[in-house]
């Protein structure tokens, strides 16, 4: 780690284009909307840096912290539901046979080849009143009748008498649904490193010393995969928390999230400073998160766990 | 100690096959309680499948295997009566060492006061019972053997089982360590089985050895048998170091056979009970350190002797291994001899002419 100050050239040559890159696209764009989060609109386009809170002030209305707090459950909600479907699936990938572990790896990130717009639809196709999800649960449903009519139950109309498609589209499941299935690979992709570094001769000592398998599981299995789930977390509801298009297009009016609200401040309402001062609001809480991430993290290695 | 005892492992017409290819194949075999139990042979040989399947980690393909008088059929491994020391130790990192000893009571439901007690009476019964509120990356790979060990006996099983307990440790660890096993097994008075590929781990701290290849146990005896009286060249071979000299059974008169080899002048003559007939391809082992290097011929006639060039000389500290030439035809025969005197004051050195001699009680006749 020291090497660079023998050798000082090679690293200011390496180190200075990155750093330019980042200094001029993001750094200083960035400062920018800061400042901007402290001005006002002066006519239809010019702002006015005059250094006020109003935008903050404004931003911590209980109609935006509704939002926001909105927004916190969404992402919590796809945290956990990818945490509790994600983490069969890595352990499930660990577990395969050497032949099948690439493949089912490819099947966990291919959705990444697609466009986010073109999966969010697709999921639209699925999930509307016309969609593949009720067309499945009416065929459930005719069969189930005609189950019941050769039982010489058909006149009792048990099931209901005609199908009721469920309205699974435009509203609040549908996005949590939307974020999990846009996240789950960044929950996946860490737990299965995580879990893929278990020695294995940890769980069968396990099972040796009494444990059930899920006692094994709890004990042995979850404490030593929790590198892998905080940093599965981390990756899934920041990313979520700041969620734009996937409530945009399944969400129904009370289902907008953050980044939809600040969207509409830059496009729809003009009112740059206030989106500015939203969207660091957002990173702020972003920053908080990765906060609680280091606790944690510096809280386990003092117990010793690697 | 041996099968005259009660035995607490029964091994019957085991197998375990991966497709085609029988990893254990058809073992039969009995452990008397108490033992110290050795598998012994090359990677591979499926030694560690055996011990994996009496803990239950590993099913088998067919047979029974029958611990304390019960058949471990479907009993899967957390209800079994043994523990296991495994290879890499599997301590849990996350774990201090006291909570890692008490492992195996908490997931069995003992109480809490009970749990502190027993796993801190297990962790001075391996000399850590200071470390109990250490951290395993705070230990050394020996400490950490020791915690696996505690870790076992703390549940006070009906057997014990141990695969390559001591092949992590360096040399001198590793020769304190069979020490420390054994007494331990001695105060424990639980059944010991060691899974180990070597030779003089298995020797120093077996009660019985069973010498097993290609997923059969090739021969099953107290160490000192199996060393003097291997029952095949692939035992003679992997337990010690050993001549092997291919011939003939020219005759058998009053139980010593008497071996034509191709290369030397006389036949090998040895005293043994159980001869192969007279006409059949045979070997004669010999241990390097059952053969004397003398300068003159033996002057006891009934004495092997036979001359031979000194080609090469192994110095190894207590002893040096002499490599001889006793034939064009044959390899370089190994002579083991303590160094009594400093090695400059060596009574032979290289290029001198020598006869090697040794007894007929020395060494035996295998047919295979």
């Amino acid at each position: 780690m020291e090497d660079w100050r023998r050798t000082p050239l090679v690293f200011w040559v390496t180190s200075l284009p990155p750093t330019l890159w980042l200094v001029v696209f993001f750094l200083i764009p960035l400062a920018l909307v800061w400042v901007m989060s402290f001005g006002e609109l002066d006519g239809l386009i010019d702002i006015k840096i005059t250094g006020t809170l109003a935008n903050y002030a404004r931003a911590l209305d209980p109609l935006y912290l509704e939002v926001f707090g909105k927004s916190l459950v969404f992402a919590g909600f796809t945290t956990v539901i990818s945490l509790l479907v994600g983490f069969p699936v890595a352990l499930a990938i660990v577990f395969a046979s050497p032949r099948w572990r690439p493949i089912l790896l490819l099947l966990v990130i291919l959705p990444f080849w697609t466009n986010l717009l073109i999966r969010t639809y697709a999921l639209i196709a699925v999930l509307r009143v016309r969609g593949f999800a009720n067309f499945s649960l009416e065929w459930l449903w005719d069969q189930g009748n005609t189950v019941l009519a050769l039982m010489g139950l058909g006149s009792y109309q048990l099931l209901g008498d005609r199908f009721e498609p469920l309205e699974l589209l435009y509203n609040n499941t549908a996005v949590v649904i939307g974020l999990v299935y846009v996240h789950m690979p960044f929950m996946i992709l860490p737990l299965y490193a995580a879990l893929e570094r278990l020695d294995r001769s940890l769980i069968e000592a396990a099972l040796d010393l009494g444990a059930s398998q899920f006692r094994a599981f709890l004990t042995v299995v979850v404490p030593l995969a929790l590198p892998g789930i905080i940093s599965g977390g981390i990756l899934v509801f920041i990313p979520a928390l700041g969620s734009f298009l996937t409530p945009d297009l399944l969400g129904g009016t009370d289902s907008q999230m953050i980044a939809n609200v600040i969207e509409r401040q830059f496009k729809g309402a003009n009112d740059w400073p206030f989106g500015a001062a939203l969207s660091f609001l957002l990173m702020y809480l972003t920053f908080a998160a990765l906060t609680v991430r280091a606790l944690v993290n510096r809280r386990a290695e003092r117990r010793g766990g690697a | 100690m041996s099968t005259e005892t009660t035995p607490i492992v029964e091994i019957n017409g085991v197998s375990k096959r991966f497709g085609s290819f029988a990893a254990v194949d058809n073992v039969t075999l009995s452990i008397g309680q108490g033992e110290f139990f050795a598998l012994l042979g090359p990677s591979g040989c499926g030694k560690t499948t055996l011990l994996r399947m009496l803990a239950g980690l590993e099913l088998p393909t067919e047979g029974r295997l029958i611990i304390d008088g019960q058949d471990m059929s479907g009993v899967p491994a957390n209800q079994r009566p043994v523990n296991m020391v495994f290879q890499s130790y599997a301590v849990f990192p996350h774990m201090s060492v006291l909570d890692n000893v008490g492992y195996g009571l908490k997931v069995s439901g003992v109480q809490r006061p009970e749990i502190r007690e027993r796993a801190q009476e297990a962790l001075a019964l391996v000399k850590l019972g200071d470390f109990g509120q250490r951290m395993p990356d705070q230990l050394s790979g020996g400490q950490r053997q020791r915690v696996a060990l505690a870790r076992a006996l703390v549940k006070r099983p009906k057997v014990l089982l141990l695969d390559e307990p001591l092949s992590a440790l360096d040399a001198k660890l590793r020769e304190q360590m069979r020490l420390e096993l054994v007494n331990l097994q001695e105060t424990v008075g639980i059944t010991f089985v060691i899974v180990t590929h070597d030779q003089d781990e298995a020797l120093s701290m077996a009660s019985r050895i069973a010498v097993m290849e290609a997923g059969q146990v090739r021969q099953l005896a107290p160490p000192a048998e199996l060393y003097e009286f291997p029952k095949t060249r692939f035992v003679a071979d992997f337990i010690g170091s050993v001549n092997m000299f291919e011939g003939r059974v020219e005759a058998v008169e009053k139980d010593v056979i008497r071996l034509a080899c191709p290369g030397l002048e006389r036949p090998i003559e040895v005293e043994q009970t159980d001869t192969p007939p007279v006409g059949a391809t045979a070997w004669a082992a010999l241990r390097p350190e059952k053969i004397e290097i003398s300068k003159e011929p033996p002057s006891d006639p009934t004495e092997n002797a036979t001359p031979g060039r000194i080609e090469e000389i192994t110095y190894l500290g207590e002893v040096s291994i002499y490599h001889v030439r006793v034939s064009e035809a044959l390899p370089l025969v190994k002579v083991a001899m303590a160094n009594v005197d400093r090695v400059t004051r060596r009574p032979f050195t290289w290029e001198d002419e020598v006869y090697l001699s040794w007894t007929r009680q020395c060494g035996v006749v295998l047919d295979r």
